[in-house]
């Protein structure tokens, strides 16, 4: 197997179109488990470690956070907790240490688990992700279009995750996460709440309890019209459940080892609740 | 001859708390475990296994794989030149699956290649026509007329019948219920390997990790159609063991690839290959009864105890033993009736696991226990106390407890530790669900649960349980040296460091060398039962003694006085006064003095086949648990805020490893009461590797508080009692207590999972 380490993101563009059977490395958390267990056998490795770009993160115009997608959690965790806190909080709950340390959002997003702890605050948040080939230049794509299927993504053959783009977070974020144990653990069913005071809107999103990541529309759209973003009174009586519940309708998920559909579903109305309660005091508490 | 006193005893002594020879070795990472076995000029031996639970296999067609380049091997049934049968108990089951395959998993072909992968992918080359076969894969049915037979002879591999006081006993209070107990597996750190190199006469050496050598040997021995002294075994790097180790692993599988070959051949399982190449704990269904006077008083129990034993019978006897003669409990109970039983499904073999059958009931006697004090409106605590096993009771089966038996005393010292403080809710990872950010208190009770176990040390029911000891006392460049060389594995737990203890406290040397266990000398039995310290120590020690009166009677001819009052200390032969007499260098010259001794226990007997009656054990342990539990009632999340114990163990030879060893297996149970289960849909295993088969984390084992009780038990030696098992037995059940009282929920089934807590 051959080891393909481009020290440029130019390069790496022209290696990912000339080696279509070159697969992309990072932190190699995920791929190094799939080639462990012979799920994998690629004709190359394509490192992307050494693409210094990837690396970086920084502020574009208009407050959005563009994240490489090669920073590991660890430093999104460090760097970011204040402009990107759902995302922040998500990254505290991959793995371990040393997973924080070598795992990268980018790669969460070139998986495309449907159990990917980055992806939840990423919908919430409304981010982009922003990908490039050699031959057609970089396109963005709005990460709640960008799951097609289990573990499946937009990408075309040719083409590299270069960022992530993210609002920096114009009010409290939260993200929830269930697992069997108390950390170490691939979540049962995860939920990302982003309330957009600016422009008096909700985000949700939704991990592990449906083919791909995704969002809950018509929670987030009956929860925005139901706040009272001018006054931010208490949340009305019934209100962070009805929330809940309907987060939880968005929700198709499925039994398996780790947990039952209906645990999953039951799972993210408590966390919507707990979510929603939490933000609204914090935004009330910053007013 | 002048005298002198001398100074200090020998440090490292038994009490002690001696650091373990390999200590160092093991935490800076340089420990050669059996993974690391290598040889020059070896190739790499991997196992195809059956995909089916339940397959007649038509044909194997070798060819494709034999073609690969690399690859020096591939073998089938045909292959063994011996008996094509292994087993612990009965040798029931294939070395290479012949004809059937009876489990997922199951051995079929092995290939040798000069590299792993390249063995792995001409083993993926081997064609095995298989017939699928229809599986049993619920053990409730293993028993109906027309259920398929896993072997020819019936699904029934043991029932245990005990019977004791009224056969039709009554009571005011009656309390039952149904429990079942998922599988749960050893999860040792290091998975199985070994290396077999193939020796000039014709024989072989197997180096491997295991936990009784001897009678790994004799299950090679007829495999390979071998004598055995042409097959030796030495004790290569054991990570942990727990029982998973006492059926045969790569063992014969190395040895056949190694004689086909010529060369040394290591094999060594990954993580996945691990939870289908060793048994697991049986996994079981439990009907109890008890009926108790008013006051909570037992008048008597029934039991129904059905154990999935999987497709071979391994050690399941043995387990329905444990299950059925100890399966009620710490408690004095007049009237008895308990039915045990292990049979074949076509499901993943269960064999032996530290707490062997009694972990299982456990789960089952303390739940109703608290059924009971709710019943008769006592607390958990009392009621244990009221019913709890003294000295010189009777145990179900009518054997005499002859020893201390401290259920009361342990449960007290339990009840009286301080609580921890309240909920603290600034620090997620004090919370139900950590950093996942699930709670920040709401939805969060508080539970408190107890729990008390005791476990048979040793082998029992008339087993002739024994350990073989070599020591060698000799003066090397002045200074005494002692070695002591026996079969005993260590597995982790420490043995080794007792065993220098041991020879330190026996003889007065400082310089103790435990040279690596192998089959040049007698069997030491298994590593397991909590055993070792027990009856391998106490054969260290009869041998040390042999030794040392050895040694003093050449001193007593060499100063021409009696032996009467001579010891060994500081290298030195001292007399009652601790004076200095002769020195050791001076009295033995170039000689060693060495003396090899087979060491017993009382024997234990047999069980009346219908009354289950008998003195079966040599010795029980007990301890108790409190755990305290917070709950997230509303996501079923669970976090242990304290697990603490109390526990007799006769005498601590070294407590540090003691304590070890009870937070271990306390960390163990409380697995198998909130997480770890292997799960097993339609014979196939569901989750076979760590993502998804959990172990507790650094943040889900709380601190714990251990007291430490020294009853000695004046029939064993030093007054041991075996440490190992208690704890992993009676923390699970004091887990489940504790989020059954903080979720109000009956929870009659672990590992206990969210939607069961939460009801959805
Ligand atoms: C012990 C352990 C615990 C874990 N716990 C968690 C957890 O709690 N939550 C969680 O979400 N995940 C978890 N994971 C999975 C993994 O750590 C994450 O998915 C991580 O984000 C992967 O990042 P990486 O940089 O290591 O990716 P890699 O393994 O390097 O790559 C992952 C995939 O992305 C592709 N890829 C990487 N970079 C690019 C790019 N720039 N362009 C295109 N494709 C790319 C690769 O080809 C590959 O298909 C765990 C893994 C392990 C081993």
């Amino acid at each position: 197997m051959d080891f393909l380490q481009p020290s440029s993101w130019h390069e790496a563009l022209a290696i990912r179109a000339e080696r279509p059977d070159a697969l992309p490395i990072a932190g190699g958390t995920d791929v190094m488990v799939e080639l462990n267990f012979d799920r994998r056998r690629p004709g190359a490795l394509l490192d992307l470690t050494r693409v210094g770009e990837l690396r970086e993160w920084s502020v574009e115009d208009g407050g959005r956070v563009r994240l490489g997608a090669g920073v590991p959690y660890a430093r999104v965790i460090g760097e970011l907790g204040d402009r990107l806190p759902g995302l922040a909080m998500a990254a505290r709950t991959v793995g371990s240490p040393q997973i924080r340390v070598r795992g990268t959002v980018g790669g969460n997003l070139g998986s495309a688990s449907p159990a990917g702890d980055a992806h939840p605050p990423l919908l919430a948040a409304g981010a982009e992700v922003e990908v490039a080939s050699a031959a057609r230049g970089t396109r963005r794509v709005p990460v709640a279009d960008y799951f097609t299927g289990v573990k499946r993504n937009v990408l075309e053959p040719d083409e590299l995750i270069a960022a992530v783009l993210v609002p920096t977070a114009a009010g409290p974020q939260q993200f929830c996460k269930v697992g069997t144990r108390n950390a170490m653990v691939i979540s049962v069913s995860a939920f990302a709440l982003a309330l957009h005071p600016d422009r008096q809107a909700v985000g949700t999103g939704i991990g592990s309890a449906a083919p791909t990541p995704r969002c809950a529309p018509e929670a987030e759209e009956f929860l925005a019209g139901e706040l009272d973003w001018a006054a931010r009174r208490p949340l009305p009586e019934g209100l962070a459940r009805a929330f809940g519940e309907r987060v939880a309708a968005a929700a198709a998920p499925i039994d398996d080892v780790r947990g039952t559909a209906a645990y999953r579903r039951h799972s993210l109305a408590v966390l919507a609740r707990r979510a929603v309660t939490w933000a609204w005091d914090d935004l009330r508490r910053a007013a | 001859m002048t005298t002198t006193q001398t100074g200090a005893r020998t440090a490292g002594r038994i009490g002690d708390n001696a650091q373990r020879p390999d200590g160092t070795l093991k935490v800076t990472g340089e420990f050669a475990y059996a993974s690391d076995l290598w040889h020059d000029d070896m190739v790499w031996g991997v196992t195809l296994r059956s995909p089916h639970p339940h397959a007649r296999i038509r044909r194997i067609d070798v060819a494709e794989a034999l073609a690969v380049p690399g690859v020096s091997a591939v073998l089938t049934a045909d292959d063994v030149p011996g008996e094509n049968a292994y087993g612990l108990e009965h040798a029931d089951q294939p070395v290479l699956a012949a004809d059937v395959v009876r489990y997922e998993g199951e051995p079929v072909a092995l290939v040798a290649a000069d590299h792993p992968e390249t063995a792995r992918r001409a083993a993926a080359r081997i064609r095995v026509d298989y017939e699928v076969l229809p599986a049993l894969t619920d053990p409730r049915r293993a028993l109906d007329d027309d259920a398929p037979e896993v072997h020819p002879g019936g699904n029934l591999v043991r029932h245990l019948r005990v019977r004791r006081g009224d056969p039709a006993p009554t009571a005011p209070v009656v309390v039952s219920l149904d429990f079942e107990v998922g599988m749960q597996d050893q999860a040792f750190l290091g998975p199985e390997s070994g290396l077999a190199v193939p020796a000039e006469d014709g024989g072989v050496d197997l180096y491997v990790a295991t936990q009784w050598l001897h009678v790994d040997q004799r299950q090679v021995c007829l495999a390979l159609g071998m004598p055995p002294g042409k097959v030796r075994l030495t004790l290569a790097g054991v990570g942990g063991a727990f029982g998973g180790r006492e059926d045969l692993s790569v063992h014969v599988h190395a040895c056949l690839l190694a004689l086909r070959t010529g060369r040394p051949v290591k094999m060594s399982y990954g993580r996945e290959e691990s939870f289908h190449g060793h048994v697991h704990r049986h996994p079981a269904t439990m009907t109890y009864e008890f009926g108790a006077e008013r006051d909570g008083t037992l008048v008597y129990a029934r039991a129904d105890v059905l154990l999935d034993g999987g497709a071979y019978a391994s050690s399941t006897a043995a387990v329905v033993g444990n299950a059925g003669l100890l399966g009620l409990g710490p408690y004095r109970i007049p009237s008895v009736a308990v039915d045990a039983y292990g049979v074949f499904t076509h499901n993943p073999p269960c064999g032996a696991m530290r707490g062997f059958g009694c972990v299982q009931a456990a789960f089952a006697h303390e739940a109703l226990m608290d059924e009971l004090a709710a019943a008769v409106g006592v607390s958990p605590v009392e009621i244990r106390q009221r019913n709890g096993m003294r000295e010189g009771d009777r145990t179900t089966t009518g054997q005499v407890i002859d020893s201390a038996a401290p259920v009361a005393e342990l449960l007290e010292r339990v009840a009286a530790m301080p609580l921890p403080p309240p909920l603290e809710t600034s620090d997620l990872r004090n919370l139900p669900g950590a950093v996942g950010n699930t709670t920040h208190g709401e939805g969060v009770r508080r539970g408190v649960g107890y729990a008390v176990t005791y476990k048979n040390v040793g082998f029992s029911e008339g087993f002739d349980d024994y350990s073989t000891a070599r020591v060698r006392l000799q003066v090397v460049a002045g200074e005494a040296v002692a070695t002591v060389h026996t079969a005993a594995a260590e597995v982790g737990q420490g043995l080794v460091t007792v065993q220098q203890q041991i020879a330190r406290t026996e003889l007065g040397v400082e310089r103790v060398v435990v040279v690596p266990a192998d089959t040049t000398v007698g069997s030491a039995g298994s590593t397991s039962a909590s055993r070792q310290t027990y009856v391998t120590g106490g054969a260290v020690k009869a041998a040390c003694e042999a030794v040392r009166t050895a040694v003093l009677q050449r001193a007593a001819v060499a100063l021409g006085g009696p032996v009467a009052g001579l010891a060994l200390d500081g290298d030195k032969v001292v007399g009652a006064g601790g004076e200095v007499l002769a020195g050791l260098a001076d009295l033995l010259g170039d000689d060693a003095v060495e003396e090899t001794v087979e060491w017993r226990h009382r024997p234990t007997h047999a069980v009346d086949p219908e009354t289950g009656q008998g003195d079966a054990h040599v010795q029980f342990a007990f301890s108790a648990h409190r755990a305290v539990v917070d709950v997230d009632v509303e996501l079923g999340l669970v976090k242990v805020v304290a697990l603490d114990t109390a526990q007799d163990v006769g005498r601590a030879l070294n407590p540090d490893a003691v304590v070890g060893q009870i937070q271990g297996g306390s960390a163990q149970g409380m697995g198998l009461a909130l997480m770890e289960e292997v799960v097993v849909a339609d014979g196939h295993v569901r989750n076979p590797s760590f993502t998804d088969y959990l172990l507790p984390t650094i943040l889900d084992m709380p601190p714990m508080r251990v007291e430490v009780l020294e009853y000695a038990d004046p029939h064993a030696p030093y007054g041991v009692r075996g440490v190992g098992e208690p704890p992993t037995i009676s923390s699970g059940p004091a887990v489940a207590a504790a989020v059954r009282v903080a979720c109000g929920r009956p929870l009659r089934r672990v590992p206990i999972r969210p939607e069961h807590v939460t009801g959805t």
